[in-house]
């Protein structure tokens, strides 16, 4: 696989939106020349939130959702503000349960799992069922 | 033309609950305060039930859970975080908005046209889908020509079957009356129920009644606050958005304990935790105080008792936001008020006279440089204690203050990693 370096990550910046970037204060004497051209360090808040105030984290239980690479307790990104559609994948509300998976607008309403092993749900009339918001990333862990 | 709206999230607390909780959509929730103490929020179903704001669990819990209802310890962290997120959509949506409480905010609605009524329902049914969309929290919206009328309008939002939720006055005064003639006067804003009796002397009854009073009479026999009131009942815009980006005026934390207490040893700990709690809200605030002060006492609840209540405040040398500067302030003061044998119910900090943490002004006798390190210390610590308390005074409660008894808090869902909800796979 190719990999492409980025750029460098602050590990402080993962809770932080303050950036001191001016902490040093240089009284006299030349000020550092690197200083012109400090950027922030990559956020990963913004690389991966798109709508702060609707967005939610959940941790995922179970494995029928390998196949989106969505491991045991990997963190779900979930975006309220996006419309589900058609091959979303979604946190819905099913029988009083949020559940994960992905959703099937045709030929006809269901929940399917990225899971050979599981069966897909189908929703039936006046069944209670509710998409909760749009899983916009997985964060899966290894350490 | 002024036009304003006021969005009030619908028993908050509750609403709150629910969002990672579908399970309990239609299920009666109420939110108790801390402590377990009386019931502080209810959800709609368990105001049907004939629970009453404030009273007191033990009374109404044996009730309330046979009747499958579902109770709450009080989650600030959960509530807080959602409320954010609300006051954030709103002020992308207005000119302006006042956050007046937790759960409710003035809009700036400027220049909208009120006299095309389908310009107001239109903005106002798509704020709340909105907000009900992104967050989860059901709102009610009121929209009129003053502060003072989208209260009233808020208040006939509630009983809205066509559009729930959302009610909106025009600037015209047949309009107006007609609304006012709904609403009875303890509800105006401002005037309450203490104020309403004094008026039903003159025979007033609703707001259209008191809407339709002599100005000069008001002015004479009762207050300005309350003639403006009635010029803003009238479509009188009296007051603007409250704009004023005045810091706190003071910080207090302050707390019934869930046992009595009787020994200074034990009543220092819990009172040092409010000194701790209330230093470090301050240094959110980016504030620095310069004198601040410690309550005790004893329940007046309980008659029997013998009842104490006193207070001691203490300037501080230089404006600070250094706990160690309050907790020695604590431990020159408690003793001067405290009293032996006295069964102590409730204690608290106060913080006053604040200034800017960049006006700050040094004292004669304090190293500037000491100053500085003292707030990277403060800094340091508030970074750590944020995820988890594991800094603490050797003069605090070994538990902290977070150990009073709360025996159902829900999980801090939005503000702690290890409290996610969980979703199945």
């Amino acid at each position: 696989m190719k990999v492409n370096y980025i750029g460098s990550v602050s590990a402080d910046h993962f809770t932080e939106s303050f950036l001191p970037l001016f902490e040093e204060s240089v009284p006299v004497g030349f000020p550092s020349p690197a200083n012109d051209y400090l950027e922030a360090p990559i956020d990963l808040n913004k690389y991966l939130i798109k709508n702060q105030v609707a967005t939610f984290l959940v941790r995922a239980v179970g494995d029928s959702m390998l196949g989106a690479n969505i491991g045991n307790n990997a963190i779900l990104i979930v975006d309220r503000s996006i419309k589900p559609s058609h091959g979303s994948i979604v946190i819905a509300s099913i029988d009083n349960e949020f559940i994960c998976k992905k959703l099937q607008l045709r030929p006809k309403i269901a929940l399917l799992p990225e899971n050979e092993k599981y069966d897909p749900i189908y929703i039936e009339q006046g069944q209670n069922f509710e998409v909760l918001g749009v899983v916009i990333a997985t964060i899966n862990q290894f350490k | 033309m002024s036009v304003f709206a006021l969005v009030d999230c619908e028993n908050f607390y509750a609403s709150c609950e629910r969002i990672f909780r579908p399970d309990l959509k239609y299920k009666p929730i109420v939110v108790l305060s801390s402590n377990d103490g009386c019931v502080i929020a209810r959800s709609k179903e368990a105001k049907q039930l004939g629970i009453q704001m404030g009273v007191p669990w033990f009374k109404t819990k044996k009730n309330f859970l046979k009747n499958g209802g579902v109770f709450f310890s009080s989650n600030f962290a959960l509530y807080g975080d959602i409320s954010n997120r609300v006051m954030n959509i709103l002020a992308g949506m207005a000119n302006n908005i006042e956050i007046y409480s937790v759960d409710e905010a003035f809009l700036d609605l400027e220049n909208m046209n009120l006299e095309n009524s389908d310009i107001a329902d239109e903005f106002a049914m798509h704020c709340r889908s909105l907000i009900k969309q992104w967050v989860g929290i059901p709102v009610r919206i009121g929209i009129a020509p003053t502060k003072t009328l989208t209260k009233v309008a808020s208040y006939l939002a509630k009983e809205q079957t066509k559009r729930p939720g959302i009610f909106s006055i025009s600037n015209n005064w047949m309009e107006i009356a007609s609304s006012l003639k709904k609403v009875p006067l303890h509800e105006v804003w401002g005037v309450g129920r203490r104020l309403s009796k004094k008026l039903s002397v003159l025979g007033l009854r609703t707001a259209y009644d008191l809407a339709c009073i002599d100005i000069s009479l008001i002015r004479s026999r009762y207050s300005v606050v309350l003639e403006r009131t009635v010029r803003e009942l009238r479509g009188e815009t009296c007051l603007q958005l409250d704009k004023s980006l005045d810091p706190k005026k003071q910080i207090v934390v302050s707390r019934s304990f869930s046992e009595k207490i009787t020994r200074i040893e034990d009543l220092f700990p819990i009172v040092n935790d409010f000194g701790v709690r209330a230093c470090e809200k301050l240094r959110k605030e980016n504030q620095l105080c310069s004198k601040a002060g410690v309550f005790i006492r004893t329940s007046p609840f309980r008659i029997k008792d013998k009842q104490h209540s006193a207070s001691k405040f203490f300037t501080l040398s230089s404006p600070t936001n250094d706990t160690r500067d309050i907790l020695n302030g604590i431990r020159k003061s408690l003793p001067i008020i405290f009293r032996r044998n006295y069964p102590y119910a409730k204690s608290g900090v106060m913080l006053m006279n604040f200034s800017d943490t960049h006006v700050k002004q040094y004292s004669l006798f304090n190293a500037d440089n000491l100053l500085k390190q003292n707030d990277r210390l403060m800094k340091t610590i508030d970074q750590i204690n944020q995820k988890e308390n594991l800094i603490r005074f050797a003069s605090q409660s070994e538990v902290g203050y977070t150990a009073f008894r709360k025996t159902n808090v829900s999980p801090r869902y939005t503000t702690n990693w290890n409290e996610l909800p969980r979703v199945n796979e």
